[in-house]
């Protein structure tokens, strides 16, 4: 009993586990590796190594800059049609495999996600370039569905062999008179998708948030909600509540979005940001421009929804917004906590590890709180050191070649659209303890001892499997077979199995009842695993 | 007969790309880790890809290229690459496959590997395949693959020592089958690639780096001593096919084993249906001279069986069939033989064969279908909302048309994501063929009913 006790406030030294990994690797490797295997201190946030190459040869998780771009940022919106040009493999891969959900308002609304656009670049395109064929494949995507927008992306061979999609672009948006923008997200880019993320950001800022300045105001509190991917529709329960609270919701990026609204985004009052790694960027531009304050939420998890929506209701402070908004929490968390209290008993004291985003790691840390779960390791699969430890070290990032390559913009203050009243709104609430750009990272929230790894590879998600054995893993459909074969349920957070929603109130539910399936379904108990009947090599790490 | 416009942009791809051919077929090699020589992100969507489709865990290596390696080549990352996956999963083989990136920028993988082989004499085997993106499609990678294995493995060193199978993409449950009709013929063979148990594996006691079965390197080598090879298909590589130095174009394995060291190459079709599959037993009964066991015999006789019993379903039924060119061959040839009528056959390859091969199975008695090769899933959509076929059998991709013309889709092939089961669909053999034929009868049967207002019990 004394252990259990124990073990509530700190886990077990995973130090012999950490050398046990490291072991393995040639010296350099295991120099490199080391300083992204973390054993986390929530008093003294340790440092950790992220956003770095992955070395070749080791099986890695991440995606590559088109991913990030293509598949995250853009993938969502639905009235844009996306041409990849590059040979095919890119184009398909990317085909509604997100599982991100949309809703149009009206049958006929135009939605072109379900569409896998390609210019297929063939052996002569190589050696001749592509740039006509592009040309041509734009005409053809306008001829088709005369779209509000049209975007182009670059795969790998493009950058090798010259072709300037800009330059394509710039042409026929003069010649077909709709926007027209191009991504230079080859592949090879950057570390991971994280890149990708920043170049989607920069072209959006550039070439389509301002666009429009004549919407007028359209409700008494705008928002944009940023880096809310409306995976299983999640979103559509975020906005739910919105409603219900009279928020207007001028822009989603990306979940459930237009590109049309992207253009009026900078009428909004205030920027929240969900998923802090895709999408701050665009956050920051948009207040140096335009003057609109960002603050993080998350809408993962029933407390932290309630924490988020209150934050808003603060932020406008407006009497009946905030009576509003009790009200919608009150009668929520009624409802969660019918589920909670009978699924809490059945799950508590399990130990989860989540490697998963750049951000779903930590927010979903906040539903396994919530039921008693307990997180013994997690990690991002393309964060940065910020998402570890907090914004606060942003200022003491080393910029590496790898972040070079990735432009960033100079943004200067509209002089027509810029909002000092908002900005004088934030320095108020700033006094009164309101934080602002503001994420103190997933550290801070994990336990003394939890185990943080970036960029978890292959042998080392075998090798923590083995010796903490978990009774829950989240990570990705790449990595759910690897581990259900060692006979321990994984859940997948990018796509969520095809379930979900799980963000707000509801989602908490969904995903309580989730937890309650998994962790009780009596299959585990038929696959067999080594430790089931012996000894593990590390039965003294006291993980049993 | 296509659409009236010709459209330059492809438009919901009805193929996937060449290395991840390559990927599948190495699958299919024991103790074997691909590696994909280009960036990162090949690997991930192809590992994510096959991984949805076959529900097992899929490790493929990448040697992930910067933007460094893009202006001084791969050379580093390669034996990087290379050392490390030896530290880590101690293969017996390590297979790579090129992409649109290394091929662009002119690496020459042969080397790099021949370089690393040279400083260390121990590391384990290697393949490579020339499977850039811009050609060709999956189909011509999982074939260049096969030939790129035999040519760097095989040696002469007996005679007539077994039979050689190269099936075609076929899924592990096909491939158990053909093991078990060799067994059945109590005949020696090599079944090259065999992926039936690393991508369709059971649950293991103990973790495996690599998964257990597949070609082992000591059979693939003794391919050179086989009796003969029988090959499936028709066009293979033909539009993918290495244009490497060594001028092998578009050679199959059993091709380069004929050339090279005398091999009879024995070519057949996909055995689907009654009459391919006679064929193939009676061609192995000839090269072995082992009776068809009488176990086929009877198998044949339930399929014939199941055929009368299911005719008045299908009769005059119109069928759109798409996905690799070998796999609608083959489904062209069982649908006219069940009496189904083959409307539109499309496919995302582009050998250029696809017409003639047709042509060949009409034997200049039937009309011939309308043929879109090079085609991608809105060219099949506008055909078909003209044509109004009752039924579509293929991958999952083509089931947003199905549900457009609300008709069935019976899924085939790959990749199957939105189905369990899709890497245990059996449909060669007799065996196989029941399957494929019940799963098209019970699509009629089940749109009859759920259509009727009746609910009628007896259908």
């Amino acid at each position: 009993m004394d252990k259990m006790k124990n073990i509530k406030t700190e886990l077990p030294d995973p130090s012999a586990l950490k050398e046990e990994i490291l072991k393995r690797y040639p010296r350099k490797i295991a120099k490199k590796r080391e300083k992204s295997i973390v054993i986390n201190d929530p008093d003294a946030i340790p440092e950790v190594q992220a956003n770095v190459r992955t070395i070749p040869g080791i099986i890695t998780q991440r995606g590559c800059t088109y991913a990030g771009c293509k598949g995250v940022i853009l993938g969502p919106s639905r009235d844009i049609v996306n041409i990849v040009h590059g040979p095919i493999g890119c184009s398909f891969y990317a085909w509604l495999t997100r599982r991100n959900q949309t809703q149009p308002p009206t049958p006929d609304s135009p939605n072109f996600m379900t569409y896998c656009f390609s210019t297929d670049m063939q052996d002569s395109n190589i050696v001749f370039g592509g740039e006509q064929k592009l040309r041509q494949a734009i005409k053809e995507a306008y001829e088709l569905f005369h779209p509000y927008s049209i975007s182009v992306f670059s795969t790998c061979p493009v950058g090798l062999i010259g072709d300037d999609i800009h330059a394509a672009c710039r042409e026929m948006k003069a010649e077909l008179g709709i926007n027209i923008f191009g991504f230079s997200c080859e592949g090879y880019k950057g570390v991971s998708q994280s890149a990708g993320h920043h170049i989607a950001n920069n072209r959006v800022f550039t070439d389509v948030v301002g666009r429009k300045t004549d919407k007028g105001r359209l409700g008494k509190f705008q928002v944009n909600l940023m880096g809310e991917y409306n995976i299983g529709g999640d979103a559509f329960v975020i906005e739910k509540y919105f409603k219900e609270m009279g928020i207007t919701l001028l822009a989603s990026f990306s979940g459930n979005s237009t590109i049309e609204s992207y253009e009026y985004s900078q009428d909004a009052d205030v920027n929240m940001v969900m998923c802090h790694r895709s999408i701050n960027y665009i956050a920051e531009m948009m207040e140096k421009k335009y003057g609109i304050p960002w603050f993080k939420v998350n809408f993962i998890g029933a407390n932290s929804s309630a924490k988020s929506l209150r934050k808003l209701a603060e932020y406008f402070g407006d009497k009946e917004l905030i009576e509003k908004t009790e009200l919608l929490i009150e009668r929520e968390m009624a409802r969660v906590k019918a589920v909670a209290d009978r699924v809490r008993p059945k799950v508590e004291g399990k130990r989860a590890m989540l490697f998963v985003g750049g951000s779903r790691a930590h927010h979903y840390q906040e539903l396994f709180n919530e039921l008693g779960i307990e997180t013994l390791s997690a990690g991002y699969e393309f964060g940065h050191r910020d998402d570890y430890e907090g914004r606060h070290v942003i200022p003491t990032i080393k910029v590496d070649a790898d972040s070079r390559n990735i432009e960033e913009l100079t943004v200067v203050k509209s002089e027509t659209l810029f909002k000092p009243e908002l900005q004088d709104k934030k320095l108020l609430l700033e006094q009164k303890g309101f934080k602002f750009e503001h994420y103190e990272g997933m550290m801070p929230t994990m336990k003394k001892n939890s185990l943080v790894i970036d960029d978890i590879n292959h042998w080392e998600t075998e090798k923590i499997i083995e010796m903490m054995k978990p009774d829950l893993f989240c990570a990705g459909i790449k990595e759910k077979y690897v581990v259900q074969k060692h006979g321990i349920p994984l859940k997948q957070l990018h796509s969520y199995d095809y379930g979900g929603p799980y963000a707000g109130f509801e989602g908490a539910i969904n995903f309580y009842l989730e937890m309650e399936r998994m962790l009780a379904c009596d299959i585990w108990k038929m696959v067999d695993a080594p430790w089931k009947h012996e000894p593990s090599i590390m039965g003294s790490m006291v993980y049993e | 007969m296509k659409e009236e416009k010709e459209y330059i942009a492809t438009r919901n791809a009805c193929k996937l790309c060449n290395p991840l051919g390559a990927c599948l077929a190495y699958k299919g090699i024991k103790g074997c880790v691909p590696l994909i020589h280009g960036s990162q992100g090949c690997s991930t969507y192809i590992r994510r890809y096959m991984i949805s489709h076959f529900r097992e865990p899929v490790d493929i290596a990448s040697s992930n290229f910067t933007e460094e390696s893009t202006i001084f080549g791969g050379r580093q990352n390669c034996h990087q690459a290379v050392g490390n996956i030896i530290k880590q999963y101690n293969p017996e083989i390590i297979a790579a496959a090129t992409t649109c990136l290394s091929e662009t920028i002119g690496d020459d993988i042969e080397k790099y590997l021949k370089e690393y082989k040279a400083e260390f004499p121990d590391a384990p085997d290697f393949i490579y395949a020339n499977t850039p993106s811009y050609q060709g499609t999956h189909a011509d990678g999982f074939h260049e693959a096969v030939a790129a294995t035999v040519r760097s493995l095989a040696k002469r060193t007996k005679k007539n020592t077994h039979i050689n199978l190269f099936p075609g993409m076929y899924s592990p449950a096909d491939l158990r089958y053909l093991k078990r009709v060799m067994d059945n013929y109590k005949t020696n063979y090599v079944l090259l690639p065999d992926y039936s148990e690393t991508l369709d594996g059971s649950s293991w006691s103990e973790y495996k780096k690599i998964p257990d079965g597949g070609t082992s390197k000591e059979a693939i080598i003794t391919t050179a001593d086989a009796q003969a090879s029988i090959e499936f298909g028709a066009i293979f590589n033909k539009a993918g096919g290495s244009t490497n130095k060594n001028g092998r174009s578009k050679e199959t394995a059993a091709s380069y084993l004929e050339t090279t060291f005398g091999v009879p190459a024995l070519r057949l079709p996909w055995p689907v249906g009654v009459e391919a599959t006679d064929l193939f037993f009676k061609t192995l009964s000839e090269v072995t001279g082992v009776e068809k066991p009488d176990e086929y015999v009877k198998e044949r006789g339930r399929l014939i069986d199941a055929y009368a019993d299911g005719h008045k379903y299908v009769f005059g039924k119109k069928a759109v069939i798409y996905g690799e060119e070998d796999l609608v061959l083959s489904i062209y040839r069982f649908l006219n033989e069940i009496g189904v009528d083959t409307i539109l056959i499309a496919s995302g390859g582009k050998s250029g064969a696809l017409a003639s091969e047709i042509e060949k199975l009409t034997m200049g008695e039937m009309k011939m279908p309308e043929i879109i090769d090079n085609a991608d899933f809105e060219e099949i959509a506008a055909r078909s909302r003209e044509l109004k076929p009752d039924i579509m059998i293929g991958h999952s991709k083509g089931y947003y048309i199905a549900r457009e013309l609300n008709i069935p889709l019976v899924r085939i092939g790959f990749p199957i994501h939105d189905r369990l089961g899709g890497q245990r669909l059996l449909h060669i053999g007799y065996e196989g063929t029941n399957d494929l034929f019940e799963k098209i009868v019970n699509a009629f049967i089940e749109k009859n009913q759920e259509s009727s207002e009746v609910g009628y019990k007896y259908m």
